[in-house]
């Protein structure tokens, strides 16, 4: 008796997740499996030939262009990574510390705000602010500290400036609610042991707020170096990064097979920072 | 030299907000500009960059498609994802732990791997790309998120309330309408507000399963092929305007009620 409702109570859980499993399944899960076939398969003139072969994987390997995008991916996002930490760590700190405690929120989400502009608009705004005769080196030359304009736009800086303006954002709050938690119990007691601000910062706070940075610094990666909006806007075509040389396969081209096996190299270089990080974390924890 | 000290906080934070605001306040106030280059020196203002953007159909029609695209993506991750999270926290299921992770793993995929498969699978299969192949891939990229915050919110409070429905004679979906989901709703709708939100914005998907039909960002994207316009400006800042309209609904309603309990 007990095991027919059992059996009923089931069929309508499956029921519930049905819906959401096939969906995942049909438009996730499926069109996953085809990119990994077809990663395998080469493409011979106009047609896309199931070959089973390594090619596309030797050629990544071999060809510099192709490798060259990798390398200047990661240094990329090294720098995003390490400037948008540096630059966010101390406003959170301040917003935290410094900021009463009722202007908080408001501080909060005023440093958020631009967050809210469109993705594209955003990168074209900063190709605004660098152009040649853009506000930046409009005001450089008006200050007399240039005497030609800088060339700006299309370069390495405009990408990072661009990526470190939109994380730094996203830095801030993700280390804001790491420096919130923080029991104030604990300043107290460095304190009456002795320490002064930077010690306290240094030794106590600094440690505590460690996860929380490497939880943002990983978001940050994996969101930067997926990018391919903000490279393409603001990095132009001097140096391309991984997401740029797959969407160029894409294009012209039309190499289906290449842009898979680039993009599953690129999906496997995000997996292993993620081991080391979530290692990071479990060692830290202990 | 102490209140140099003391003062330096505020500078800092001072300097960071200029660099955070600097791209929106250039680009809404060249949105103004009376002249060709939304570039210095500043001419103006006028509303004419405005009025052009009004009565351009072509951006209009973005703007519907984007709106179309991310209510109805936006509803159906709800749905999905409230079902599926009633059916995992409710019900004991063989291997609910796999479930789950199935059902979350396209949020550790970049969004152009996730285009790029459903884009090989669509030629595969035949299918022509339209705005239902965007929605499609919208719903992939946001039913992880709406089935976390929902199953995330279900507690056991509210297991005993859906029993005394159910005791009181109920049918199951009727407990679920009436009972479950009205006390999940700061939950749904801070799922739906955040999906509006990720696709009303999302280029990479939208742009490679589109073709015709296209939506707001992937038009602006084409806009930028042209150069800097003060168009572009205008856009922008009603997209921000717009954006930033929805912050402070959300704000006022969700998250400060959420906020208060």
């Amino acid at each position: 008796m007990s095991g027919r409702i059992e059996q009923r109570e089931r069929r309508r859980a499956w029921g519930l997740v049905l819906p959401a499993l096939g969906w995942t399944g049909l438009f996730f899960l499926l069109p996953f499996a085809v990119m990994v076939v077809t990663s395998f398969a080469r493409r011979e003139g106009r047609e896309i030939v199931l070959a089973w072969s390594l090619q596309n994987y030797v050629d990544f390997v071999e060809k510099s262009f192709l490798l060259r995008g990798l390398v200047v991916s990661l240094e990329i996002t090294a720098l995003v990574v390490v400037i948008s930490v540096l630059l966010a760590y101390p406003l959170a700190w301040i917003i935290a510390e410094r900021v009463p405690a009722r202007w908080q929120r408001t501080a909060l989400i005023l440093a958020v705000l631009p967050f809210w502009t469109s993705y594209v608009v955003r990168s074209y705004a900063w190709v605004l602010l660098l152009s040649r005769n853009g506000v930046v080196n409009d005001t450089l030359l008006s200050l007399g500290l240039v005497s030609e304009p800088l060339e700006m736009a299309s370069t390495r800086f405009a990408t990072v400036t661009g990526f470190v303006h939109f994380f730094v954002m996203l830095l801030t709050l993700t280390i804001y609610a790491n420096l919130v938690q923080l029991a104030p119990n604990l300043r107290r007691a460095a304190a009456d042991l002795g320490a002064n601000g930077w010690q306290t910062f240094r030794h106590v706070i600094l440690p505590l707020t460690r996860p929380g940075i490497m939880v943002g610094a990983f978001l940050t990666f994996v969101l930067c170096i997926g990018d391919y909006i903000t490279p393409q806007i603001l990095g132009g075509n001097n140096e391309l990064v991984l997401p740029q040389v797959i969407m160029l396969q894409l294009g012209r081209r039309a190499d289906f097979p290449m842009a898979a096996a680039l993009s599953l190299v690129l999906m496997a270089v995000v997996t292993l920072v993620y081991i080391a990080v979530a290692r990071w974390m479990k060692m830290e924890r202990t | 030299m102490r209140a140099l000290l003391r003062a330096l906080p505020w500078l800092y934070l001072a300097l960071l907000y200029a660099f955070i605001f600097l791209p929106v306040v250039v680009l809404v106030l060249f949105s103004f500009q009376d002249g060709r280059l939304p570039v210095p020196p500043f001419q103006g203002p006028t509303l004419r960059w405005y009025g052009e953007v009004l009565s351009d159909s072509r951006l209009m029609a973005a703007l519907g498609n984007s709106f179309l695209v991310a209510l109805g993506s936006s509803a159906l991750s709800v749905l999905l994802g409230f079902l599926a999270a009633c059916g995992l926290a409710r019900y004991r299921l063989p291997g609910s732990a796999l479930l789950r992770g199935v059902l979350i793993a396209p949020m550790t995929v970049s969004y152009l791997i996730i285009a790029l498969g459903l884009l090989s699978t669509l030629n595969a299969a035949g299918l022509p790309l339209s705005l239902w192949s965007v929605g499609a891939g919208h719903v992939v990229i946001n039913l992880p998120l709406c089935f976390a915050i929902i199953y995330a919110s279900m507690g056991g409070h509210q297991v005993s309330m859906e029993r005394a429905a159910r005791d009181l004679g109920a049918p199951e979906w009727k407990v679920m309408w009436l009972v479950t989901a009205p006390m999940l709703m700061p939950a749904l709708l801070a799922a739906f507000f955040l999906s509006v939100t990720f696709s009303w914005d999302e280029f990479i998907i939208a742009f490679l399963l589109s073709r015709f039909d296209v939506t707001l960002p992937v038009e602006i994207w084409s806009l930028l092929r042209s150069g800097l316009s003060p168009r572009t400006n205008a856009i922008g800042s009603l997209v921000f305007l717009v954006s930033v309209a929805l912050l402070l609904v959300l704000e006022a309603t969700v998250f400060r009620k959420a906020g208060r309990r």
